[in-house]
């Protein structure tokens, strides 16, 4: 069955929207090993879309997704919606953000690494989302050992810690000297070949199998070359964004200011200013 | 029950076709709130407004644009969109292999399980080739008019099929620069290694599990009951101690916790 479309606060909150943090961090909070205490910010490891597109009125204005009450079609701001889960139908239980603060146990609320595993031994499944780990002011000696200890062990942190009410199964990982955390999904989130009801494998006569290992070799690379991976969609979008501006095709400008105030936001250049400890 | 399958394909190598069935990996178990009107208590809906004059924008007068600077923007119309999208195939295109420990973590998206749709021998075959060229599939296809970029693997008795992110859109390691600052000492490291030691063992996914969203649930259960307990109010942190001295006495207590488990 395909996942229930709903509107949903906790999913939205979920999700780093970088164009909107204005550069702060996703998080901030304190990493711990044993009794050490690496107190860090977490940002995203991922630019969004390169290809998002703008709704815009008739006029090319920018728009706004308004939530508003079906009965009366009044327009609501935010202080003016609440969060609520239906318990039957058509009643709802409120649950505010002070309250999923407040139902996360304290040690929860620190990435503590209780446990250390050899960092390839995750399957690939399991990871969902990276986000670079940097030191805050002070703590840079305590986030370099933690960094070159993973580095010289090829070990891989893993912990359980809530944020923005959601719990996450994370595991942090040295590159190169930089910490990075991996959100990874929980056990049951993930169905098995049985849950799917995918057949029992087969024995196959070692020809075939031979056949495949042979393709297999013919078309091997040493390397994982990342830009075997760029989306032409995207590109043949971009490409086409540029041919209409040199025309002047369809280009509109926004004569109100109020949009232009909405800085972009360079990910790569915050990271660097904070692993180097300036902000 | 049998999940339902997403979409249909073949993966292509070379000449060779093997039809398979993808099925999302994935169960969602987000716990799902509904956003609701504070007055009515009633869901809401969502619609399109002008900012400047607060008037609704139907939505075929709605365009898209693309941003090429704070204010300005360049229309896409309907016929630009659908002349973007990807002719449809059914063809999962494997452009190249990688050895299995090449493609770092963050690249994975979502996995699918990519189950046989017929041809069980060529399926088979294929996944026990994969499982000892220890290799990985890099993967083109086009589904639901949209184009995807992945990785085939082996898992298990079966072929799985992740979608990877966008080349541009991932920042890598080498992009950024090492914090400054002062260096960890020998001592400090040959300690961290110990302690790093102690807590070694091997992935155990079983073992982790999201309690948070079961207090969530319980909460809410008891809420619903009109029984809402009260919460304590979170309290900010303290700050620790010396660096070696910290150490040495997260050593200590491990090797006790040991003790006492043995």
């Amino acid at each position: 069955m395909p996942p229930r479309r709903s509107q949903s606060a906790s999913r939205k909150r979920e999700e780093p929207e970088e164009e909107n943090a204005g550069g702060r961090p996703f998080w901030s909070g304190t990493l711990t090993f044993g009794l050490v205490s690496v107190p860090v910010s977490l940002f995203p490891a991922a630019r969004s879309n390169r290809a998002s597109l703008r709704m815009l009125g008739p006029d090319g204005q920018p728009l706004a997704r308004k939530y508003f009450a079906e009965k009366t079609g009044k327009d609501l701001d935010a202080d003016e919606v609440v969060r609520g889960f239906e318990v039957n139908k058509e009643k709802y239980v409120i649950v505010t953000d002070e309250e999923l603060e407040r139902l996360a146990p304290e040690k929860t609320r620190d990435i503590d690494l209780k446990q250390f595993v050899p960092a390839d031994s995750i399957p690939p499944l399991y990871f969902e989302r990276g986000y670079f780990l940097t030191p805050a002011a002070g703590s840079q000696k305590a986030y370099k050992l933690l960094a070159e200890t993973m580095d010289k062990s090829g070990l891989a942190g893993i912990a359980t810690f809530v944020m923005r009410g959601k719990e996450y199964l994370v595991a942090i990982f040295s590159d190169k000297g930089i910490l990075r955390a991996e959100t990874m999904r929980f056990a049951d989130e993930l169905r098995t070949p049985e849950d799917v009801g995918l057949p029992e494998k087969k024995d196959v006569p070692k020809a075939a199998v031979t056949k495949f290992e042979k393709m297999i070799a013919t078309k091997s690379k040493k390397q994982f070359t990342p830009t075997k991976l760029a989306d032409k969609q995207t590109d043949s979008l971009l490409k086409l964004v540029k041919k209409k501006q040199t025309k002047r095709e369809n280009v509109v400008k926004v004569e109100d200011e109020m949009e232009t105030d909405r800085k972009v936001v360079d990910l790569v250049k915050i990271l660097k200013q904070s692993l180097g400890g300036k902000r | 029950m049998a999940a339902r399958a997403i979409w249909k394909g073949e993966i292509k190598l070379g000449t060779t076709k093997v039809p398979v069935k993808l099925y999302s990996a994935v169960q969602d178990r987000t716990v799902r709130f509904h956003v609701l009107d504070d007055r009515q208590k009633k869901r809401v809906k969502q619609h399109m407004i002008d900012p400047d004059s607060g008037e609704e924008v139907p939505t075929e007068e709605i365009q898209k644009g693309y941003e090429i600077e704070p204010g300005r923007f360049v229309i896409l119309t309907q016929e630009d969109l659908e002349k973007l999208q990807p002719p449809p195939s059914r063809d999962i295109e494997i452009v190249e292999f990688v050895p299995q420990t090449k493609i770092s973590e963050q690249w994975y998206d979502r996995p699918y399980y990519a189950g046989p749709d017929g041809d069980e021998k060529n399926y088979f075959a294929l996944v026990e080739a994969l499982k000892k060229k220890e290799s990985e599939g890099i993967a083109h296809w086009v589904m639901r008019n949209k184009y995807y970029a992945g990785a085939l693997r082996a898992i298990g008795d079966y072929l799985l099929l992740f979608t990877l992110r966008d080349a541009k859109e991932v920042i890598v390691a080498d992009d950024l620069t090492k914090p400054s600052g002062a260096a960890p000492t020998q001592k400090e490291l040959a300690m961290a290694k110990q302690l790093v030691e102690i807590l070694e063992g091997e992935f155990n996914p079983a073992e982790y599990k999201d309690e948070y969203r079961e207090r969530v649930m319980e909460f809410i259960e008891k809420k619903a009951r009109g029984h809402a307990p009260r919460l304590k109010a979170v309290k900010p942190k303290r700050q620790a101690a010396a660096l070696d001295n910290v150490l040495a006495k997260s050593i200590e207590a491990l090797r006790k916790k040991e003790k006492r488990a043995a």
